[in-house]
C-alpha cells in the first residue's frame, strides 16, 4: 500500500431532526491508501453509511475536508461532485438498485451514458465488465430474470466500467446467502488485488469483513483499527 | 442505449398504464383536430373572400327578398365593376336530408365575378347558353355519382313550380372544381331566369347582390352609397364586405370559436390532470432509482431532461397519433359534409397548433415532477441518514 487516496480530516457531521441536533462525527480522521481494501464495521447508529456519503460524494461533511487522490472534494458545487462520483467512484449497494426495464448490459452501459464515449467504445467497455464478473451469457437478460448474486454482479460490473479508483459497498452481501456471498467477496478481492481497485466496505458481518485487508471499527464517531492484512 | 432510448424505456416499463395515458391524449388531439377542421371549414368563406367584393341585402334580414331592379341601379355606382345577383333556393337531392346548397344565380355575371370556381371552357359555354342546366362542386358530383350530362332532379323546400311540383329537372352542364386551396365550390347554381319563370311564388325578386368594386379602397364609399340609395323604400338595403357578410353568416351558428375553445380546453384541462398526476405518481414510485441516477453521476439537470423527456415524449406520441387520426377524419368527412359546410381541411396552421399544444402539455405535465425528481436529495431518498 502507498500514499493516501482518501483524506479525512477533522471531519465533523451532525443533522437537525425534531429542532434537535444530533452529532455523528467530531474530529474524525481517516486515511483509505490506494489499493487498500478496508471493511468498516460498528453497531448501528454508529455512523457507517454516513461515513460512505461522505467517501463517495453523495454528502457533504458540516466541517473538517474530504481530499481525494490530492484534491479537495468536499467543496465542489453540485454538478462538478456529480462529475466526481461518475468518474472517480463505483457504489455498490446492498439490495443491487438496478433499473428493472434494462437489461444487464444496459444497466452496466448507464454511466457511461454521462462520458464522451462512442456507442462502439461503450460496447467494448460493457463487454469487458461483464467478463470481469464472468456474466457474458446474461448480458440480455432483465434484473427480474437474474438471481440476487447474479444482479450484485451486474451492480459490481455497472460499478467498475468506467474504470473508478475507488468502489464504495454498502453491505454488498447483505441480501445473499453464504455461499453466493463468498463469490461476490472474493470477486471484490479480486478487483482489489489484480485491477488495483481501493475498497471500503461497510458491513456487519465478520466472515465478509475477513476478506478485506483491514478493518476499521466505528463506534460512537471514533475509530478503532483491527489489521488482517497481514 | 442512447439518452432517448433510456426516456423511452422508462415510459413504457409500465405498458398498461401508458398505453391508457396515452389514449387520453389521443382522444383530447383528435378532437381538437376534428373541431379545428370544422372552424377552418366554415371559416373557409371568410379566409377565401375577395377584398373587392360587397354583398348587399336586404336590411332586415338577408333572407328576405329585394327587386331585381336594384341590380341595374347598382350596377350605375361609380366604382362598381360588375354586380350579379342570387337567390337561395332550399334545395335537397331526392330526399331533405341530402340537402343542397342551391342557388338561382345570373350565370354570367356570377361566374365573372367568382373566377375561383374554376369551370373547364367547353362546360361554361353549355352552361351560359342552356337555360335549364345546372352546375355542381365536385365534391357532390363525386358523392352522388352525378356524370356531366345526366338528368338532376332538385327539390325545394321552400319553392313550388307553378305546375304545383316541387322538383326542377336539370341537365348537369358542369363540374366545378376550387380554383385555390379552401375554395368551397360545395354547391349547385343554375339559372335565375328559368327560376323566377317557373316559381310559383316570389316574382322578380333575388336574394342578394354581388358586387364587384374598382378596388378595396372604395368599398366603404360604394357602400355607403347603396344603402343611401335604398334608404326610406320598402326595401332597405345593408352593404357589407364579402367577408364581414361570411362571418356574420357563420356566427348565425353561435361563436363557434368560443364554442370550440371550450370543449377543447375541458378536454386539455382534464388531460392535464390525468398525465399530470400520472407523471407525479411515477417519480414517486421511482424516488430511489433516480437517487441511484443520482449517486452513480447523473447531474441535477440530467434527472430533469429524463423525466421532463418522458412526459414530452408521451405527449408527442398520443398527440400525433391523435392529429393523424383527425386527419383521416377530415378526409372521410369530406364527402359526408360535402355541400353543408365549407371546405375541411387538415391545414398547416392546425397541425402548428397541434404541435404547440403536444409541446405545452408535455411540458406542463412535467415540469413539476421533473423539478422534484431534479432537487430529489440522495441521502433522504436512499434512506441512507
Amino acid at each position: 500500500m502507498s500514499e493516501a487516496l482518501i483524506v479525512l480530516k477533522d471531519i465533523g457531521k451532525h443533522y437537525t431532526r425534531s429542532k434537535q441536533t444530533v452529532r455523528i462525527f467530531e474530529h474524525l480522521d481517516m486515511i483509505v491508501p490506494r489499493e487498500d481494501f478496508v471493511a468498516i464495521m460498528g453497531p448501528s447508529g454508529s455512523g457507517k453509511t454516513t461515513l460512505l456519503n461522505l467517501l463517495g460524494g453523495i454528502d457533504r461533511p458540516s466541517s473538517g475536508e474530504i481530499q481525494f487522490d490530492g484534491k479537495r472534494v468536499d467543496d465542489l458545487s453540485e454538478s462538478r461532485l456529480a462529475a466526481f462520483r461518475a468518474g472517480s467512484v463505483g457504489f455498490i449497494f446492498q439490495f443491487y438498485n438496478l433499473m428493472p426495464m434494462l437489461t444487464a448490459a444496459q444497466n452496466v452501459e448507464l454511466p457511461l451514458l454521462l462520458t464522451k464515449l462512442g456507442p462502439k467504445a461503450r460496447r467494448e467497455r460493457v463487454k469487458t465488465a461483464l467478463e470481469i464478473v464472468s456474466l457474458s451469457d446474461r448480458a440480455r437478460h432483465k434484473p427480474s430474470e437474474l438471481s440476487g448474486g447474479q444482479q450484485q454482479r451486474v451492480a459490481i460490473a455497472r460499478a467498475i466500467v468506467s474504470d473508478p479508483k475507488l468502489l464504495l459497498c454498502d453491505e454488498p452481501t447483505g441480501d445473499l446467502d453464504r455461499e453466493t456471498a463468498g463469490e461476490i467477496l472474493s470477486m471484490l478481492q479480486t478487483l482489489n488485488r489484480d485491477l488495483g481497485k481501493t475498497i471500503v466496505m461497510v458491513t456487519h458481518d465478520p466472515e465478509a469483513a475477513r476478506f478485506a485487508k483491514r478493518t476499521l471499527h466505528l463506534d460512537k464517531g471514533r475509530f478503532s483499527e483491527k489489521d488482517l492484512s497481514a | 442505449m442512447t439518452f432517448l432510448e433510456l426516456v423511452r424505456k422508462n415510459l413504457f416499463r409500465k405498458k398498461l398504464r401508458t398505453i391508457l395515458t396515452t389514449v387520453a391524449i389521443f382522444i383530447a388531439f383528435a378532437i381538437f383536430g376534428v373541431l379545428a377542421t370544422f372552424q377552418n371549414a366554415l371559416n373557409s368563406g371568410v379566409d377565401t373572400a375577395g377584398a373587392d367584393r360587397l354583398i348587399v341585402t336586404n336590411k332586415i334580414n338577408f333572407t328576405l327578398p329585394m327587386p331585381i331592379a336594384y341590380v341595374s341601379r347598382v350596377r350605375a355606382v361609380e366604382g362598381v365593376k360588375t354586380v350579379a345577383h342570387a337567390n337561395w333556393f332550399g334545395g335537397y337531392y331526392q330526399e331533405p336530408r341530402n340537402f343542397l346548397v342551391a342557388l338561382a344565380i345570373d350565370p354570367v355575371t356570377y361566374l365573372d365575378i367568382y373566377p375561383e370556381y374554376v369551370l373547364p371552357k367547353s362546360q361554361r359555354e353549355t352552361f351560359l347558353n342552356d337555360r335549364g342546366s345546372i352546375i355542381v362542386g365536385e365534391a357532390l358530383a363525386k358523392q352522388y355519382k352525378w356524370k356531366v350530362g345526366d338528368r338532376i332532379p332538385v327539390k325545394s323546400n321552400i319553392f313550388r313550380q307553378r305546375n304545383g311540383s316541387d322538383t326542377w329537372d336539370f341537365t348537369l352542364a358542369g363540374i366545378m372544381t376550387p380554383g385555390a386551396q379552401g375554395v368551397d365550390v360545395n354547391f349547385v347554381a343554375f339559372h335565375y331566369k328559368y327560376f323566377a319563370e317557373t316559381r310559383s311564388f316570389g316574382g322578380d325578386t333575388i336574394g342578394w347582390l354581388i358586387v364587384k368594386t374598382a378596388g378595396s379602397k372604395d368599398n366603404d364609399r360604394i357602400a355607403r352609397t347603396v344603402d343611401a340609395m335604398f334608404a326610406n323604400s320598402p326595401f332597405e338595403t345593408e352593404t357589407k364586405t364579402e367577408q364581414a357578410f361570411n362571418k356574420a353568416f357563420t356566427e348565425q351558428l353561435g361563436d363557434l370559436g368560443f364554442i370550440i375553445t371550450a370543449i377543447v380546453g375541458a378536454a386539455f384541462a382534464t388531460i392535464l390532470l390525468i398525465v399530470g398526476n400520472t407523471m407525479m405518481l411515477t417519480v414517486r414510485e421511482r424516488t430511489n432509482e433516480i437517487a441511484v441516477l443520482k449517486t452513480i453521476g447523473f447531474t441535477s439537470r440530467r434527472i430533469f431532461q429524463l423525466v421532463l423527456g418522458e412526459s414530452m415524449l408521451l405527449a408527442m406520441i398520443g398527440g400525433l397519433l391523435g392529429l393523424v387520426a383527425a386527419f383521416l377524419m377530415s378526409v372521410a368527412l369530406q364527402n359526408v359534409f360535402a355541400g353543408r359546410i365549407g371546405v375541411m381541411s387538415f391545414t398547416p396552421g392546425t397541425a402548428f397548433i397541434g404541435l404547440v399544444l403536444m409541446a405545452s402539455l408535455g411540458f406542463l405535465t412535467g415540469i413539476l415532477p421533473a423539478l422534484r425528481a431534479m432537487r430529489l436529495d440522495i441521502v433522504t431518498a436512499l434512506g441512507r441518514k
